[in-house]
C-alpha cells in the first residue's frame, strides 16, 4: 500500500474499502464527525486501541477483536454499544488484501452486536514503523440500567461469577505468534459479550459488577475489584475453569492461565441471592454456555484475593507485574 | 490433565499432611534447592500445610537468580552492539545488571529476542546470516544439554555467526558450599528432580555420607514436594542420611547418558561466580577450547567490568538459606517485582518474588491453610 499522502489514493481507500463496508446514512453523510441524538438520558463511551500480532489467529483476527473489544468495554459498563469510531494506522507495504480481511471482519462483527461504526480517520507510517495495522474504536452506548454497575458497588456476600474457560485467546496468540506447534490449534474465544449481559439485566439481576478479563486476565481483574471494592475476594482455583489444551500449554509455558488474556469472558458480581438464576441466563447464551461460580466476597481482609490452591491450601492471588515470561526451565 | 491432576489431589495432600504430623517429634529445617519447587511451594501454599517444626529453606536453585552481576552486564553489552541478536529465555530479560535490564535495552532498539530452544537461536543464525546470533545461555545441568545441542550443531554446520555467552552452573558443588559453611542449619535437602533427570543421583551420594544429610530427589508437583518432606523427615527421625528417589518416574540414578556425553563433549567444568554467594570451585560449565568460535566472550572481547550489588539488597543470604524474604527490611517496600534491589524479586523463581506474589506476611501471620 501507499496510501499515506492524504491525496486520491487514501480518498478511495476511505471511500471504496471503509465507505463500502461500513456503509450507513451517519458515515455516508462524510463530514468531520457523526452527529445523532443521544438515544437515552445516560449514555457510556469508551475507547481502546488493537496493536495485535498477528493480525489472523485462530478463532478471529485484529479486526473482530477491535469492535468486540469495545462493544464489550460499554457491555460492562451496562451500556449497548450504539455508534462505533474507527482509526487506522497501516504500515506502508500491507497486502490490500489483509486490510480488506481486516474490514470484512469488522463489518460482520459490527453487524452481530448492531452497532454503526460513524466516524473514523486512517494514517499510513512508513514501512518498518507499523505491525501491519494497529485499529482503534471508540464507542458510545445507552445504559441500559440507571444501576452504578462498578467496583464500588461489590459488596461482601456477592457471588463472583466467570462466563467461561479462560486464558484461550492469549494462548492462541502465543502460539502463533512463538511459532509453537501444541496439538490441535487453541481458538480465540474473541465474541461479542453484549447480548448475555443484556439478558442478565433484563432479567432483573441486580449486577454489583462486570469486567471482562481481557489482558491480564482474570487475576488482574479480581484484584481491582478487591482493591477497588474494598472488598475480600475468595476464588476456589479448581472451579475456574481451563480447556486441556490451554493447561497443556500453560504448563510447557509456565504461564498461569488466570493471568492470560480473555477476549470473550467476563466476571459478574451479582448479590448471593440472584447467582443461581444469573448463572441459568448465561448459560443460554453460546458464549457463556460454560458460566459458573468461582468465589465470593467477603469482609476479612479488605482489598485481598485469596486463592484456594488445587491442594486445599490458601494463598494470595497478586497482579502480575509486567508480562508473564516463559520460564527457564 | 492426564499424568498431572494425579500430583495435585487435594484429598492426598491431606494425607501425606497427616503422615507428616504423624511423624514427626522434633524441629527439622530442610532445604529445597530448586526454584521451580519455591514457585510450587508458594504458589499452591505447601509449606501452610506442613506441621509446625517443620521448616523450609529456600535453596540457590534460581538460574536467574545467581547469574553474576558482570555477567548480564556483558550480555548487555554485546546486545546493544550494532549486527546483533541477543536471544534469551523470557526470566533473563528482566534481571538488572549494574545500570539495566536486557528489556530496556529491547526498548531502546536493541535486538533481543526471547526464544524457547537454544536451536532456535540457531536457526535465527542460519536465517541471518549478515547478523551475528548470540544466545545467552544461563541455567543448571538442565538447560545445559539443550545448549550444548545448539553450540554442537553450529559447529558441524559451519553456522558461523552463533555463539553463546555460557553461564552454567552446577549443583552438586553448590550444595557442599552450603553444608560447608559453619552458619549452616539446613539438615536435609530436596535434590532438584530435572537436574537428575540429565544427571541422575551418584553425585549426590558422597554428599549425603560426608555431611551425614538425607538428600531426597523431588519433583515440582505437590504431591511430590509434600512426599520429598515426608522422605527427608523419615530418615531425620530415624537418624539415616541417604540418597532416596521420590522422583522415580523420571529419574535413574546414572541420568541420562546421552545427554551428559553431549554435556561434556562441548562444555567444561571450571569455577563460576554465584550472585549473591560468591565463587565456587568447580561448580559452573564453560565452552571447551575446541568451540571457541562460537563463545560470545572470546568473539566479542566483552571486558568484566566493576560491578556493585545494592548494599540494601540480602538476597545473597537468602540465596543460602541464612534468612527468609519477609526478614529483609526492604521486602515490598524499597524492593518489589517492579523496582527490584537484586535476583530474588525479579526472577519468577525467585524466593522473594514468589513471597511477593503468594504470601505478602509469614505463613503463620495468615493462619496456615484451610
Amino acid at each position: 500500500m501507499a496510501h499515506g499522502g492524504g491525496g486520491k489514493l487514501m480518498r478511495h481507500l476511505v471511500e471504496r474499502l471503509f465507505g463500502a463496508a461500513f456503509a450507513n446514512p451517519l458515515l455516508d453523510a462524510r463530514h468531520d464527525g457523526a452527529t445523532f441524538a443521544a438515544p437515552g438520558a445516560r449514555i457510556a463511551m469508551t475507547t481502546d486501541s488493537y496493536v495485535v500480532r498477528p493480525l489472523f489467529f485462530p478463532g478471529g483476527d485484529i479486526g473482530a477483536l477491535a469492535v468486540n473489544g469495545t462493544v464489550n468495554d460499554l457491555a460492562m459498563c451496562g451500556a449497548r454499544a450504539r455508534y462505533l469510531s474507527a482509526g487506522f494506522i497501516l504500515e506502508e507495504g500491507l497486502p490490500m488484501e489483509d486490510l480488506w480481511r481486516v474490514v470484512a471482519s469488522m463489518a460482520r462483527a459490527a453487524a452481530a452486536s448492531e452497532v454503526q461504526i460513524v466516524t473514523g480517520d486512517t494514517k499510513v507510517v512508513d514501512r518498518g514503523k507499523g505491525d501491519g495495522i494497529y485499529v482503534n474504536t471508540a464507542g458510545v452506548g445507552a445504559l441500559a440500567t440507571g444501576a452504578q454497575i462498578g467496583p464500588a458497588s461489590v459488596r461482601p456476600g456477592d457471588a463472583v461469577l466467570l462466563s467461561g474457560d479462560v486464558g484461550r485467546h492469549g494462548m492462541a496468540v502465543m502460539a502463533l505468534r512463538e511459532g509453537l506447534a501444541f496439538e490441535g490449534a487453541i481458538q480465540s474465544d474473541c465474541a461479542p459479550l453484549v447480548e448475555p449481559v443484556m439478558a442478565l439485566l433484563e432479567g432483573g439481576i441486580d449486577v454489583h459488577c462486570l469486567r471482562d478479563a481481557t489482558r491480564g486476565g482474570v487475576a488482574s481483574v479480581l484484584v481491582e475489584v478487591a482493591e477497588q471494592s474494598g472488598t475480600h475476594l475468595q476464588v476456589d482455583e479448581l472451579a475456574v475453569p481451563v480447556r486441556e489444551e490451554v493447561r497443556g500449554a500453560c504448563e510447557v509455558l509456565g504461564f498461569d492461565p488466570l493471568y492470560v488474556a480473555n477476549e470473550g469472558r467476563f466476571l459478574a458480581f451479582v448479590p448471593e441471592a440472584d447467582a443461581g438464576r444469573a448463572l441459568s441466563i448465561l448459560r443460554q447464551h453460546r458464549v457463556c454456555e460454560g458460566a459458573c461460580r468461582i468465589g465470593s466476597a467477603g469482609g476479612d481482609d479488605p482489598g485481598v484475593v485469596t486463592l484456594r490452591s488445587a491442594i486445599g491450601a490458601n494463598r494470595i492471588l497478586d497482579m502480575l507485574s509486567g508480562e508473564q515470561l516463559p520460564r527457564i526451565c | 490433565m492426564r499424568f498431572m491432576d494425579e500430583y495435585r489431589d487435594a484429598g492426598a495432600a491431606r494425607e501425606y499432611a497427616a503422615a507428616l504430623a504423624r511423624t514427626v517429634t522434633r524441629p527439622w529445617t530442610l532445604m529445597e534447592v530448586c526454584g521451580g519447587q519455591t514457585h510450587a511451594i508458594v504458589k499452591f501454599g505447601i509449606d501452610t500445610l506442613l506441621p509446625e517444626g517443620v521448616t523450609l529453606l529456600h535453596g540457590p536453585g534460581c538460574p536467574v537468580c545467581v547469574t553474576p552481576l558482570e555477567v548480564i552486564d556483558r550480555a548487555i553489552a554485546i546486545a546493544e552492539m550494532p549486527g546483533v541478536i541477543l536471544c534469551s529465555f523470557g526470566d533473563m530479560l528482566r534481571v538488572p545488571g549494574s545500570h539495566q535490564d536486557l528489556l530496556s535495552v529491547k526498548a531502546g532498539g536493541g535486538d533481543v529476542r526471547i526464544v524457547y530452544s537454544p536451536l532456535d537461536a540457531v536457526k535465527l543464525a542460519r536465517e541471518n546470516p549478515e547478523r551475528e546470533v548470540v544466545f545467552f545461555g544461563v541455567g543448571f545441568e538442565t538447560t545445559a544439554p539443550a545448549n550444548a545441542m545448539a553450540v554442537y550443531q553450529a559447529a558441524r554446520e559451519g553456522v558461523a555467526n552463533f555463539s553463546m555467552l555460557a553461564s552454567h552452573v552446577l549443583v552438586p558443588p553448590a550444595i557442599e558450599a552450603l553444608l560447608a559453611s559453619p552458619t549452616c542449619r539446613i539438615q536435609a535437602f530436596l535434590a532438584a528432580g530435572h537436574v537428575c533427570t540429565v544427571m541422575g543421583y551418584t553425585e549426590y551420594e558422597p554428599l549425603a555420607r560426608k555431611h551425614q544429610v538425607p538428600i531426597v530427589v523431588t519433583g515440582f508437583e505437590p504431591l511430590d514436594v509434600l512426599q520429598g518432606v515426608l522422605m527427608c523427615v523419615r530418615q531425620l527421625e530415624e537418624g539415616r542420611a541417604e540418597v532416596e528417589n521420590q522422583y522415580a518416574r523420571s529419574v535413574r540414578r546414572e541420568g541420562n547418558a546421552p545427554a551428559r556425553e553431549l554435556m561434556r563433549e562441548v562444555f567444561e567444568i571450571v569455577p563460576r561466580k554465584w550472585r549473591g554467594v560468591g565463587e565456587i570451585p568447580r561448580s559452573g560449565l564453560g565452552l571447551r577450547a575446541a568451540y571457541r568460535a562460537h563463545d560470545a566472550e572470546h568473539r566479542f572481547g566483552v571486558a568484566a567490568t566493576e560491578v556493585a550489588e545494592p548494599e540494601e539488597c540480602i538476597s545473597g543470604l537468602v540465596l543460602q538459606g541464612l534468612k527468609t524474604p519477609h526478614e529483609c527490611p526492604a521486602f515490598g517496600t524499597r524492593c518489589t517485582p517492579e523496582k527490584p534491589l537484586g535476583a530474588t524479586m525479579v526472577s519468577s523463581e525467585g524466593a522473594c518474588a514468589a513471597y511477593h506474589r503468594y504470601r505478602r506476611q509469614p505463613a503463620a501471620a495468615r493462619g496456615g491453610g484451610s
